[in-house]
């Protein structure tokens, strides 16, 4: 009562209007000539884009081919371009922070305010896990796991088209954010007190809150659609010991998602009507409880770590196998290490706030719980080592991000021990050796599997390899800009220098600082590196061409059909003998029929998808503005056009037997011509 | 220095086993080595006090404990994937994918370190529980000492600077902590608004300060220091400033500096407290000369305001009994004890559940 | 392809359904699993609700408790609403499995209004509690209550709007097999309510009335 009628010092709402709520020409950020200039060349672009779309005639061809597609190959490329625009627009919030944190050493206070700086880690953080980690996994998954159980689609493609849409439409208020209002200043996870209404009454915690359910949504739908899948799609012949590794921890991973999302939701909305409805339950007074918050948030948290690095484990165990030319060593092990993961990473939440003084038991549960994780994970380690052994590697580009993997993830597994034991927790919690650790394991691990997964899969995505020069520019960028940018933020957090500060006093620590600003541009280079070896691909396109749908010698089935595949994904529906199903038919030489092609029954596109998460994007947008109207007809508008799609009953149709007859002849000429 | 060294000292390992390496993966093995060596000069490495120094030794410890296998892991990742490159030599065996006794030998190698690792975690964090008195420490430090009560200090994170009210003193401190040397301290912690960290590296580990909970840290310090604490949690605006002095004195110059507080002539009343609970940044040292004795128990069951009820009071209670609400009681059972001490009733830090 | 070139002729039918009549192996529809892992998702966010209820239950912050607010009698006449809506539902279900286009939309709207005066029920309840100052804004206590069962009344509301729909399809199409689904669906979802109104009424409105 007493605190709460003090307000801190954040910027007050301005007065709220009928037409246009809390939005008026003073949420525009004119004066800031960072963020106007951002916004000039944003603009820019995007009108170039919309003018050139234009110019070509192209919108039919986008609408029908793309923005209605219910194709998961597309789906899954389009989440890729998702992630990897927002991953330059997260990185370009980290070059920003380690640009502050150079500068302002000493009695500097940097070029960037704590309203701004605050802003900037928010979004940094809220960026890369939500929409770039997670777009860029369910992106692979997406396109990856139907090929690999040999399905002609997801068990819903629909479903799949509109969790796409509204994770673009999260990602979308999230850059509105930049320009129209303010994010949130209170962390990535939009942690109470600080995102009470009390302590922050502008509209960022509103824009975090509204990005992420409506993106979370998506999240959690496509999880159950990637279960189902799995569970119900899989060709004849592949048990559940016959899945590929991939598969199994894509299956593992969803498993968790629809079991963790849930917490997140219902946090997020406790927290929405705690702003909104002015409820008490993460308030400092009227029975509120702010820590339940930071138990819901982090028993989506922690285990949202294993959602994403999962699939990625998934991914190195295809790659190691595949270029050292030998079966994964010890898969059911694999696969018993990643359902225990699964498992175990819903019981350890508790370790991200050992020093809230839960007492020497719980603590001490917890942290065990937490280093028990790192068996099955070691276990993994050996398995891809004895991969290796005897094997006949080639040191292609996918391969060397996997032992760039191995060397970088088993430090960060380490420290993330070290952080695990509670005593040593109570100095490093919140520290900057806490952040060091977590890029350690989320770039080491998740970001460069993804990299290793995008460059194996693109020549199966779109007929020709990556350029491999720059493709190693690339790798190189990344793998030494890591360490040089994340070594020196390990001992400074060793010297007892916590997260989130702005600037700092000691200015012995501003070497550091600054090798750390370093290494973030080498990362730059790798990133500027692997868009390159995508623009060179493109242009050397017929002289890095595949023909023949297997360029690395594969051994999953997603290499058994034409690259790109065609949209049915087989003509016939393989039938599985063994793991490595595909491995196997080529040792049992393999061959397609050449006749006999039957109609193919597939889901037809529809738009009701995009639509639906336009509405939830505009309702997002008026929530957060206050702008009750609008907000109440988009609501109608959502019901209306939901309850209408399930009045269209029209949804499959069937290729001609002549079309695929077509295709498939189209294929062998092709090979045959490169032979 | 380090890196040289470190690599030197890899060189020669590399060496004695020759098995050729290529250099740009060497590289990135040493770095964890590097990160230890560089990180010495740092002050969680560098205590003035207990706790902290156990806490820096159970860092070495289980660092120690995970490189016996975290080594050979990293060289075992760099050896084969040189000798089984392709066409360069080593044996292709296509089917070598599975052997029971190598698996167990992968499943038990962490397994063994994890339970050396878990059974120091259980002891350490109960040895080190932050609620739990020095009572080995202050053996170690002075077997024959009698047994001296700590001395209290009440810590209060405001927005954006810290209070330290020392009760036994009757004196108070903004953002400046004199402690003597030697002698247990009892810290309890609580929050007026935000939630922070109360954390002095060279002291001991953080714990959290909380809005309308208390939390108690127990610490020491045993040698001359002048250093700073800090809040390493995000609380908002102020919060890179939110920083205070912390200085470890003898017990003669301690007494000095408490009588030098109380002759400051500024009390700690309601009107001084309410100018200093409103939102502030890099907020100067301050000194109050006195203090009221329960300032601290109603700033954690928030009811400084006079007028207003206690927590303790409220919170498992309905209105029945506090008069003002429009429903008679349901019940004569449902009033409360009378007169029951608002101390007692403190909301203890910890997990909502285990309330 | 590193593989050794096949050694003899292979047939196709070894690696492809080249008759995938003959196979029969077409995938029943995975639409039952899916709405199940949805439901398990959804128990999920209520057992958010419910824990965060657990640990609120008692921060009455000088506000109305449990005994004050509640009316126990109404609540339980709500819940034998709902109960026996279920069974209704289960004869729709029956009705449908013989085939009677117009039973199972009978049953159907006896379900929907039954579950229509849940909502009425509930809705009075909470207006009558808020006109006594028993607001969601007074304290963590009424938060929670509030919100664990308006959550279960908005499902409910859902599945009514869900059953309207559903009657106007039927009067549509009858029971094509794609409508049959969804009452399968329709089933699993409201039965499922029943099952967390069952934790609810015990959890706040009993426990809550007996402490």
């Amino acid at each position: 009562m007493f605190s709460a009628t003090e307000p801190a010092s954040v910027s007050e709402p301005s007065t709220t209007s009928a037409i246009f709520g809390r939005l008026s020409w003073d949420s525009i950020p004119f004066h800031e000539p960072i963020l106007l200039g951002t916004f000039i060349v944003v603009a820019v672009l995007g009108i170039g884009i919309l003018a050139a779309v234009t110019k070509y005639r192209l919108w039919g061809w986008l609408w029908r081919e793309w923005l209605t597609s219910v194709d998961h190959k597309k789906i899954g490329i389009m989440y890729l371009i998702l992630g990897i625009v927002m991953l330059l627009r997260g990185f370009a919030d980290a070059l920003m922070m380690r640009a502050q944190q150079a500068i302002a050493v000493g009695g500097e206070q940097g070029y960037l305010d704590a309203h701004h700086y605050d802003q900037i880690f928010s979004a940094h953080g809220t960026i890369m896990i939500f929409f770039v980690a997670i777009p860029l996994v369910v992106g692979i998954t997406n396109y990856v796991m139907p090929l690999q159980i040999g399905a002609r689609d997801v068990a819903f493609p629909f479903l799949n088209s509109l969790s796409l849409w509204l994770t673009v439409a999260g990602a979308g208020l999230v850059m509105i954010s930049l320009f129209v209002g303010e994010f949130t200043t209170a962390g990535w996870l939009n942690y109470v007190p600080v995102a009470n209404i009390e302590n922050s009454p502008g509209t960022g915690p509103d824009y975090y809150l509204w990005a992420l359910q409506i993106a979370g949504l998506g999240t959690t739908l496509s999880a159950i659609n990637m279960v189902t899948t799995v569970i119900k799609m899989r060709a004849p012949g592949m048990t559940m010991m016959k899945m590929p590794v991939f598969t199994w921890t894509a299956l593992c991973s969803n498993v968790l998602a629809v079991a963790i999302f849930p917490a997140l939701t219902g946090a997020f909305a406790l927290l929405m009507l705690d702003r909104y409805v002015g409820t008490n339950f993460f308030t400092n007074d009227l029975g509120g409880n702010a820590m339940m918050y930071w138990n819901l948030v982090w028993i989506w948290g922690h285990p949202e770590v294993y959602v994403l690095i999962l699939p990625v484990f998934g991914i190195y165990s295809e790659i190691t196998s595949t270029f050292s030319g030998k079966r994964l060593f010890g898969y059911s092990s694999m696969v018993y290490a990643t359902v225990v993961i699964t498992i175990l990473s819903y019981l350890v939440w508790l370790h991200h706030f050992f020093t809230m003084g839960s007492g020497a038991s719980v603590n001490s549960f917890f942290g065990i719980a937490t280093m028990v994780i790192a068996i099955p994970t070691g276990a993994k380690i050996f398995n891809w080592l004895f991969t290796m052994y005897r094997g006949s590697i080639r040191f292609e580009l996918p391969m060397m991000w996997v032992v760039a993997f191995m060397l970088t993830f088993t430090v960060g597994g380490m420290t993330g021990v070290l952080l695990a034991v509670p005593p040593a927790d109570f100095v490093l919690h919140n520290s900057l050796f806490l952040v060091a650790h977590f890029h350690n394991v989320i770039i080491g691990g998740v970001v460069f599997g993804l990299f290793a997964g995008m460059i194996y899969w693109f020549p199966k995505a779109f007929g020709f390899k990556l350029d491999p020069w720059w493709g190693k520019v690339g790798f190189w960028g990344w793998v030494i800009g890591y360490w040089v940018a994340w070594t020196p933020i390990y001992i400074v957090g060793l010297m007892g220098t916590t997260r989130r500060v702005r600037h700092f006093d000691d200015p012995s620590m501003q070497i550091w600082f600054v090798i750390a600003a370093i290494g973030a541009l080498i990362i730059l280079i790798g990133i500027l590196g692997f868009i390159m070896s995508i623009v060179m691909g493109i242009v050397k396109r017929k002289e890095l061409a595949d023909t023949t749908g297997d360029p690395w010698d594969g051994r999953t089935l997603e290499w058994a059909t034409a690259s790109p595949p065609p949209s049915y994904n087989f003509a016939f529906t393989p039938v599985v003998q063994d793991l490595d199903a595909w491995y196997d038919m080529k040792k049992r030489g393999h061959q397609r029929p050449t006749g006999g092609y039957r109609p193919i029954h597939m889901p037809r596109n529809t738009g009701t998808g995009v639509i639906l998460a336009g509405i939830a994007g505009v309702l997002g947008f008026a929530m957060i503005w206050y702008i009750w109207w609008l907000a109440a007809v988009s609501a109608v508008a959502l019901f209306v056009v939901a309850i209408g799609h399930t009045f269209n009953y029209n949804r499959d149709f069937y290729i001609d037997a002549a079309d695929v007859e077509r295709d498939e002849r189209e294929r062998d000429r092709l090979a045959a011509a490169e032979a | 220095m380090s890196e040289t060294m470190a690599t030197g000292l890899l060189d020669a390992m590399m060496q004695q086993q020759s098995i050729p390496v290529p250099r740009r993966l060497r590289a990135l093995a040493i770095l964890p080595l590097l990160v230890l060596i560089a990180g010495c000069s740092g002050t969680v490495l560098d205590p003035a006090g207990d706790i902290a120094r156990q806490q820096r030794d159970l860092i070495y410890i289980s660092t120690v404990l995970m490189l016996l296998i975290i080594v050979p892991v990293m060289i075992l990742i760099v050896v084969f994937a040189w000798r089984y490159r392709k066409g360069k030599g080593g044996t292709y065996d296509p089917e070598f994918h599975h052997s029971t006794s190598l698996e167990l030998v992968i499943w038990s190698a962490p397994l063994l370190i994890i339970i050396m690792l878990g059974a120091l975690t259980w002891s350490s964090t109960h040895l080190l529980d932050p609620f739990r008195p020095l009572d080995k420490a202050q053996a170690d430090m002075n077997p024959e000492a009698p047994r001296e009560a700590p001395l209290r200090v009440q810590v209060v994170s405001l927005d954006w600077k810290w209070l330290f009210i020392y009760p036994e003193q009757g004196i108070a401190t903004v953002n400046e902590l004199v402690l003597p040397l030697n002698r247990q301290v009892r810290f309890d912690i609580t929050s007026t608004n935000m939630m922070n960290t109360f954390y002095v590296p060279t002291m001991a580990g953080m714990i959290y300060a909380m809005p309308g909970m208390q939390s108690t840290l127990h610490a020491s310090l045993d040698r001359p220091v002048e250093s700073e604490g800090f809040s390493a949690n995000y609380s908002g605006k102020g919060f890179s400033d939110m920083r205070f002095r912390l200085r470890g004195v003898d017990d003669a110059a301690f007494a000095q500096w408490v009588e030098q507080a109380r002759a400051s002539g500024r009390a700690l009343d309601l009107a001084a407290y309410r100018v200093l609970v409103r939102p502030s940044e890099r907020v100067p040292p301050e000194m109050f000369s006195s203090v009221p004795g329960d300032l601290f128990a109603r700033i954690v069951e928030r009811c400084v305001e006079p007028g207003t009820r206690c927590m303790s009071e409220l919170m498992n209670h309905g209105r029945a009994e506090g008069g003002h609400g429009a429903m008679p009681p349901a019940t004569p059972e449902a009033a409360p004890a009378p007169g029951h001490n608002i101390s007692a009733a403190v909301p203890h830090a910890g997990m909502p559940e285990a309330h | 392809m590193a593989t050794t070139a096949p050694t003899e002729a292979t047939d196709p039918a070894d690696f492809y359904v080249v008759d995938p009549d003959a196979h029969g192996h077409a995938h029943d529809s995975p639409t039952l699993l899916g709405f199940w892992i949805y439901l398990m998702s959804d128990a999920l966010i209520f057992a958010t609700l419910f824990a965060t209820f657990g640990v609120l239950s008692s921060s009455y912050a000088g506000g109305p408790t449990p005994r004050e607010i509640i009316d126990l009698p109404l609540v339980a006449i709500n819940t034998a609403i709902l109960l026996i809506s279920s069974i209704t539902y289960g004869f729709a279900m029956l009705a449908m499995g013989r085939g009677k286009l117009r039973a199972t939309q009978a049953w159907l709207l006896v379900t929907g209004l039954l579950g229509a005066a849940f909502v009425s029920l509930e809705i009075y309840e909470f207006s009558h509690m808020i006109a006594e100052g028993a607001t969601p804004q007074r304290s963590g206590y009424l938060s929670a209550l509030f919100t664990l069962v308006g959550t279960h009344g908005l499902h409910v509301t859902f599945g009514i709007i869900w059953i309207v729909v559903m009657l106007v399809q039927l009067n549509q199409r009858g029971l094509h097999i794609e409508n049959q689904r969804r009452l399968l669906c329709l089933s699993m979802f409201w039965h499922f309510l029943d099952v967390v109104w069952i934790g609810v009424f015990t959890f706040v409105y009993l426990l809550g009335y007996i402490q």
